[in-house]
């Protein structure tokens, strides 16, 4: 199943630039720099998990890319990409129904009215939720709520997905599911997804590459390209291997505050 | 026959989400309506209890203290009477039109308020001055500017319940998640768009409940503005409380308060109290409450 989406600008579309960026909350002695002149390109459709423990500015970086903080220093450049975002609450307006809060991303788009009820189905259908367009927010599960997120930020026709821990209030069992979920979405569409998180299977589950960030201030430590053939297992031998490598990298740097 | 990944998955999210889904509670309605009803009809029954031991007690003479029995029959004479409902009319229409116009100005007030910090800062806490000053203490001024007229009225409604309306708007306001907007910025809602559809639907809750007390303080500002702004031949209920009190008709005098109560417990509950339970219903915040 694919999305009608359409097409793009130009044939061939430049990667995600984040150029030398820096970001600091507050000032004076009681500043924190949540980023410092981090650098990262992101290439077209591809997927990337951001890890890293908590104050490395995960989440600052997200919020910088969706034009929701102002940039200290540096230049982000999405290259005209259209931007969804996923909150690790689903953030579903619980006054509007399933159905209507995939509508209401569309219709801010300016989508035509009469194409908005057949795109809504093919989105419910696409996040496995047909037959729950009429139910509102609070009457589905989490995991639920978090595939309707999904099918929100789809609907803003989003070419880079920007996704903030989207899993982490979830069980296990259907967080493992909504990866194969996620990736299943991903693989049949033109999206570029930068995934945070801050769990290690899950970044070497999901991303072609992870990228491991510093705390207090947020820098690029290390990246590893996650070579491995899809559709992937979160429990398979060398996902758990890698992720092993880049548990240890991680500890290594959350050694560091303690000393 | 082993099921193809893309079958199992769509199988396996379809079990979670069927173990996951909170599940609906089904009382129905009639017992629903009985167990709302039944504590209200307990506590008439209760005050009509007190209230007659206070008549058999001998405390006030029957002629200025009548039994419940009198009254009620007064009241069920008014109920034929074609004079008592032309009262309740003129009463109701300055009631709704005294109300929206509060809502204009209240929401008007509210909105302005709620995104501008220095207006805030100015009259902020003026609105929570006017919303607490006793309406009846704006009838002199009010009498004063627009005579014994429907405007005076009108005037003390707007100054007693554009306050609290305002108020409820910018508490709505102030209690949305910022996640809720956050979300909306991202979705692309900006100016008017996520006012429209961001700001006013997530605050309607605050809102409701500054309507509700809106309409309390409203109620209150046009009884005390019948009382004392008495136009000729404008019967209201006002004119003929005032009328009873006049005559020393204490029976129909406490069937005409009645009717005030009622009035005012009828719309609070139908319109407001009502409005609200959906709202809740709807955001799933009623749930495991109403037990």
């Amino acid at each position: 199943m694919t999305l009608t989406r359409p097409p793009r600008l130009g044939a061939l579309v430049g990667p995600v630039k984040i150029d030398d960026v820096s970001k600091t909350y507050g000032d004076g002695r009681s500043a924190i720099i949540a980023l410092d002149h981090l650098s990262l390109e992101i290439a077209d459709r591809e997927f990337v998990c951001l890890l890293g423990a908590s104050g490395c500015g995960k989440s600052t970086l997200l919020n910088l890319l969706a034009g929701i903080y102002r940039i200290d220093h540096g230049a982000v450049d999405t290259g005209g990409r259209r931007i969804g975002m996923v909150f690790q609450e689903p953030a579903l307006f619980p006054w509007l129904t399933v159905g209507d809060n995939i509508d209401l991303a569309m219709r801010l788009r300016g989508v035509p009215s009469r194409v908005r009820p057949s795109e809504v189905a093919e989105l419910l259908r696409l996040v496995h939720l047909e037959g729950f367009g009429q139910r509102r927010p609070h009457e589905l599960s989490g995991g639920m709520q978090q595939r309707a997120a999904l099918a929100r930020a789809l609907a803003q026709h989003a070419d880079l997905l920007l996704m903030d821990e989207p899993f982490g209030a979830l069980d296990a069992m259907t967080r493992d599911r909504l990866h194969d979920e996620l990736e299943r979405i991903w693989l049949g569409s033109d999206l570029t997804i930068v995934f945070v998180t801050h769990n290690v299977r899950e970044a070497v589950r999901l991303g072609d590459r992870v990228v491991l960030l510093s705390s207090r201030p947020g820098r690029v430590v290390a990246e590893f390209s996650a070579d491995i053939a899809r559709p992937r297992r979160i429990d398979s031998e060398p996902v758990a291997r890698l992720a092993a490598e880049i548990t240890d990298r991680l500890r290594e740097e959350v050694r560091r505050h303690g000393r | 026959m082993v099921a193809d990944p893309a079958t199992r998955l769509a199988e396996d999210l379809a079990g979670l989400d069927a173990l996951d889904i909170p599940r609906r509670d089904g009382l129905d309605l009639v017992r629903r309506t009985w167990s709302a009803a039944w504590p209200k009809l307990m506590a008439v029954v209760i005050v009509l209890g007190i209230w007659q031991c206070v008549v058999w007690s001998g405390w006030r003479p029957s002629y200025v203290i009548p039994g419940p029995a009198t009254v009620l029959r007064e009241l069920g004479s008014l109920l034929g009477d074609g004079d008592f409902y032309r009262a309740i009319v003129i009463t109701m229409q300055r009631a709704v039109v005294g109300f929206s116009l509060a809502i204009v100005v209240g929401s008007a007030v509210g909105m302005a308020v709620s995104q501008s910090p220095l207006l805030r800062r100015a009259i902020g806490s003026i609105i929570t001055g006017v919303q607490s000053m006793p309406s009846i203490a704006w009838f002199p001024f009010a009498i004063l500017v627009f005579r014994l007229s429907e405007s005076a009225i009108l005037f003390v409604i707007v100054l007693g319940a554009a306050p609290a309306i305002a108020n409820g708007l910018i508490s709505g306001v102030d209690q949305i998640p910022p996640l809720i907007l956050r979300a909306g910025r991202v979705l692309g809602a900006s100016g008017v768009a996520a006012w429209r559809h961001v700001v006013l639907p997530a605050a309607l809750p605050g809102f409701v409940s500054g309507l509700k007390q809106g309409w309390a303080f409203a109620w209150r500002s046009l009884m005390a503005g019948e009382l004392l702004v008495i136009i000729a031949s404008r019967p209201s209920i006002g004119v003929r409380l005032q009328m009873a009190r006049e005559l020393s008709d204490a029976a129909a005098l406490m069937a005409m308060m009645i009717v005030v109560l009622v009035i005012g417990i009828v719309v609070d509950g139908l319109v407001f109290a009502s409005l609200e339970r959906r709202i809740r219903c709807n955001r799933g915040l009623l749930e495991n409450r109403a037990a």
